[in-house]
């Protein structure tokens, strides 16, 4: 990828490939302004008060976009013969449907909704994944943004808000279900009695923040692993990319859906155990 | 190459070959597992199948985490 003519070398191009558009306030310059890493606006120079901009347009609007096509086929929903979008959309909802079913036997209305989105989100966003590592960020340049990356799903950031509204709702319907006092006595007096409680509650308080930091994690992971092989393969001369990306692209289609499976399957499991009553 | 570059190579490969390990070891024996059951009740494939996923993404996680940590190391640290 070239910019104003000059070109990048190896490493170069794979950072400018894995910089975020950020935006915040950056110390070196007093202002507030993008990341430039040509002109020395490194990100980690932003502090607190930066946004990955691309992360947040591209999440945004794939969620946007899921919401505007499930709900043009709930509307259009038919009992006749149904067209191939509606089929394909029940086939969806009907899977999700099962795997709460299977899982969740309590009554929450919000779960299998939750789970929905949770599925398709995070398999919409990995599949931007898909898309070849230059077209996007090429087009991009040509109107003036630096860096975009394209995979809200490689930026921790998404991953572990994500993660952190999954957590939340744990803690929500934990002492929704067994009241304050339920809760820390759950974490206090399990698995050893009592007499144990500094243990107990150590090894308690770290399995409940592994939940969500494994779901973030192994998200962030998966995804960050795959695309960073994209750009290296993307590095290699042309005549030989294609016997390494399609096999690899192939496998990606895989690793994509089942890590959507996976966070959706997870989240279902961790809010199932919340509402358990002992 | 200065000695900081260098050990932070050197630590990335080690993460790396670690996760290996311990991702490889875990699946396939959770792959035996999951033939044996198959083997021995045929009609239950489906249903083990899809929870060899969910246990096979478990597993994943963190030799996947280490993953993604060695390439961020040796890419965007070194």
């Amino acid at each position: 990828m070239a910019s104003s003519g000059d070109t990048l070398t190896s490493s170069e191009y794979i950072s400018h490939h894995l910089t975020n558009l950020t935006f915040g306030y950056h110390e070196g310059t007093d202002s507030w302004r993008f990341v430039d890493t040509s002109h020395g606006i490194m990100p980690e120079d932003f502090g607190f008060w930066a946004i990955h901009v691309d992360t947040m347009l591209w999440s945004i609007g794939l969620g946007l976009f899921f919401i505007w096509l499930f709900k043009k086929v709930a509307n259009a929903a038919t009992s006749g013969v149904p067209g191939s979008v509606q089929n394909f959309v029940e086939s969806i909802v009907e899977f999700v449907d099962d795997n709460v079913n299977s899982i969740f036997h309590y009554k929450n209305a919000l779960i299998a909704p939750l789970a929905l989105t949770i599925f398709i989100w995070v398999f919409l966003m990995n599949l931007m994944d898909l898309v070849p590592v230059d077209w996007v960020p090429f087009i991009a340049q040509e109107m003036g943004v630096g860096y975009m990356k394209m995979v809200p799903t490689t930026d921790p950031n998404a991953t572990l808000g994500m993660a952190f509204s999954v957590f939340f709702l744990i803690v929500y319907y934990s002492i929704k279900q067994k009241g304050v006092g339920g809760f820390l006595a759950e974490l206090s007096f399990m698995p050893l009695g009592k007499w144990f409680l500094p243990f107990n509650l150590f090894l308690e308080v770290v399995g409940l923040l592994a939940k969500p930091i494994s779901l973030a994690l192994r998200l962030f992971g998966n995804m960050y692993a795959g695309e960073m092989i994209f750009i290296l393969i993307a590095m290699l001369p042309f005549w030989a990319q294609w016997m390494l990306s399609v096999p690899w692209a192939l496998f990606h289609i895989l690793v994509i859906t089942l890590q959507a499976f996976i966070f959706m399957v997870l989240t279902i499991v961790y809010l199932a155990m919340a509402h358990d009553d002992h | 190459m200065e000695m900081a570059n260098a050990v932070v190579f050197l630590a990335a490969a080690i993460l790396m070959g670690l996760a290996a390990i311990g991702a490889a070891v875990g699946i396939g024996n959770l792959g035996g597992k999951f033939l044996e059951g198959a083997a021995r009740q045929p009609e239950l494939v489906p249903l083990l199948r899809s929870n060899f996923f969910i246990v096979m993404g478990l597993v994943d996680a963190v030799p996947m985490i280490g993953v993604g940590l060695g390439m961020y190391l040796m890419f965007a640290v070194a």
